[in-house]
């Protein structure tokens, strides 16, 4: 084991991390800010990824469309969900359930429209003109596209920051996380800034998807293996804390990258053994501030 | 089940259950074919399933997403014990199951019950894809992603007919007794649990030490359908421990509606024919599921049984004028 392993390794893993906090962002966004935990947030990356494959491998266009094409996709589509759907179940009692019970719904709906489309089989996007090759750094050779996409990673951190706390629209949204009731009564259309959450959440999603295409298949079960992911992203940095999800994904983007590197039998036990580790001793998410011990 | 049985299930009298017995008991008599007999045993264990899983959710407000590995426990220890020391060990593999649920579900409780709400949720989650993990390696001993096939029954167990009433009468036993036990102190406990964990604490009552006993016996109940399970078609899957089966269970017991009794018991009913009529039909079966459901979902906000009361509330309110006794019919579980 030398330090060109190490890298490489971490590159990956910081790959990975990426791509999850990406996915993750979305997730923990409408939870945040609208309390409503979206199960199939899932789909909506497997949905970008082929919109991606659409335009890309179908349509012979640019694979920068083909970003754009997935995220506005996948962004509309959620949506109309949200104001077709969900909405119609909020307030309800037992809420928490029936979300789960609807977008559970929308995943196995979503899954069986991307079979009927597109086919059961696996597909594959080549990587963008230009970064099909590796930057050889001495004697670490690093996939430029991993470079790229976590390079597109930290734009969409920086600019989440910035609409979130500089803008007046990420007030609106961080206003209504606190409250909803309040904020309706100030003027604002609540129930219209929950649709574009919602839709700009699963645009993350779908953005995503087709950002990730090129590493891995395009596959009907993608996202289910994600979802799982990003839960355990979610959960670990705290329901709805952004920062928390990022910090989240980089623990499990590594921690995954090394296991794969050193036990590949058992290296998606480790997902789970990371976050159960967090919750046995930080159950409120790694940045919780600390609370008083319960009876 | 019509309506007027269902107002009567939840009322909990004699006659509900006679109704409740003789439809589940003229299957066999009734039936065409082997398949439906094989439909109905599926709806009875799931219906077992999801009323132990209720009364986590519904009566305690603990929603678990990590039944299945009780569910999967219960199905690996008939199959493994089965498979590898002979049919003659099926009871013995009944009872081992059941203990080592009541082990682990102890050790896993102590854990999980410490965090509350979604993290609860997620930890169990969690504990669920693990054991999927690892059944899922262990290929040698478990047969990985084939499962486990050929699972012989001793004796009178092997006639299908015969097992259908054991599995029957086991199901009808266990409702019976969570029934029992949704409707004791210990289940005013849980419920208190769920709508105020302070209040319970100032009456002097231990909070977690009630959600450890509930969750203990929940998961001892998932092991008994799973067990059973294992029976029905002679093969267990690693399937069993995936977390879409914990979420199938959620699934029947919103759908039934979570603050009844009976709720997951008809929800369960209802998805597994649904399944059934509509897997027959097309090879798109879960667009077709999960639209339905969703419709259902948006018609029904109280679920199926919830609807159903409801609607015979008003046709009774219609028929004797105005006097309807709502209170009768949200007893029990409560609102």
């Amino acid at each position: 084991m030398d330090f060109s392993f190490l890298l490489t390794q971490m590159v990956s893993g910081l790959t990975m991390a990426t791509l999850l906090f990406l996915v993750a962002s979305g997730l923990t966004l409408i939870f945040g800010v609208g309390n409503v935990f979206n199960f199939a947030h899932g789909s909506f990356y497997m949905l970008g990824a082929y919109l991606g494959y659409q335009v890309v491998t179908v349509w012979s266009l640019n694979f920068w469309f083909a970003l754009l094409f997935a995220a506005l996709g996948a962004g509309v589509i959620g949506a109309l969900i949200e104001c077709l759907v969900l909405r119609r179940i909020y307030g309800r009692a037992n809420e928490g359930g029936f979300q789960i019970l609807l977008t559970y719904c929308l995943i196995l709906i979503i899954d069986d429209l991307v079979k009927l489309v597109w086919g059961a089989e696996y597909k594959s996007i080549s990587r963008p003109a230009g970064f099909s090759g590796s930057l050889t750094v001495g004697d670490i050779a690093i996939p430029s596209y991993n470079l790229l996409i976590i390079a597109i990673g930290l734009v969409v951190v920086v600019a989440s920051w910035w609409i979130l706390n500089r803008t007046r629209p990420g007030k609106i949204a961080r206003a209504a996380a606190v409250d909803r009731e309040m904020l309706g009564a100030l003027g604002i259309n609540v129930p219209l800034t929950m649709t574009v959450v919602f839709g700009i959440a699963t645009a993350l999603g779908g953005l995503t998807g087709a950002l990730a295409a090129p590493l891995r298949t395009v596959t009907p079960g993608a996202g289910i293996e994600v979802i799982i992911d990003s839960m355990i992203v979610v959960v670990m940095g705290g329901m709805g804390n952004f920062w928390g999800a990022w910090l989240g994904a980089l623990l499990l983007g590594e921690v995954n990258a090394f296991a794969v590197a050193f036990v590949p039998e058992w290296a998606t036990l480790f997902s789970f053994l990371v976050m159960v580790v967090v919750l046995i001793f930080k159950p409120e998410g790694l940045f919780a501030p600390r609370t008083t011990r319960k009876v | 089940m019509g309506r007027s049985d269902m107002k009567s299930l939840c009322n909990g009298n004699m006659l509900g259950w006679g109704a409740l017995i003789l439809a589940f008991a003229l299957v066999p008599v009734l039936m065409t074919s082997q398949y439906q007999l094989n439909v109905a045993c599926n709806v009875l264990i799931w219906a077992l399933f999801a009323t132990s899983f209720n009364m986590l959710w519904g009566v305690t407000g603990m929603l678990s997403f990590g039944q299945a590995l009780y569910y999967g426990v219960g199905g690996y220890a008939i199959g493994l014990t089965v498979t590898y020391l002979g049919s003659q060990w099926y009871f013995a593999a009944f009872a081992a199951g059941l203990l080592f649920t009541l082990v682990l579900s102890f050790l896993l409780g102590l854990l999980v019950i410490r965090v509350g709400g979604v993290y609860y949720t997620m930890l169990t989650l969690a504990f669920g894809q693990l054991a999927w993990q690892i059944m899922f390696k262990l290929y040698d001993f478990t047969g990985g992603d084939d499962g486990l096939q050929g699972i012989t029954l001793p004796g009178l167990l092997a006639n299908k007919v015969y097992y259908y009433y054991f599995v029957m009468i086991l199901v009808l036993l266990a409702v019976w007794v969570l029934k029992r036990m949704a409707y004791s102190p210990f289940g005013l406990i849980l419920r208190g649990v769920r709508q105020n964990p302070n209040r319970v604490r100032f009456l002097g009552r231990r909070v977690r030490r009630n959600q450890l006993r509930v969750y203990i016996v929940a998961s001892l109940f998932a092991t008994v359908a799973g067990a059973l399970m294992a029976g029905v078609d002679g093969s267990v899957h690693t399937d069993m421990f995936f977390w879409t089966t914990s979420g199938e269970v959620i699934l029947m017991s919103v759908l039934g509606g979570i603050s009844h009794f009976f709720g997951p018991f008809c929800g369960a009913v209802v998805i597994i024919l649904i399944e059934d009529i509509v897997g027959a039909h097309t090879e798109y079966w879960s667009l077709l599921i999960g639209s339905i459901i969703m419709v259902m979902v948006i018609g029904f906000p109280r679920g199926l049984v919830g609807g159903a009361l409801d609607v015979a509330a008003k046709v009774r309110a219609t028929l004797q004028g105005a006097k309807h006794d709502d209170t009768t019919l949200t007893a029990g579980l409560g609102k």
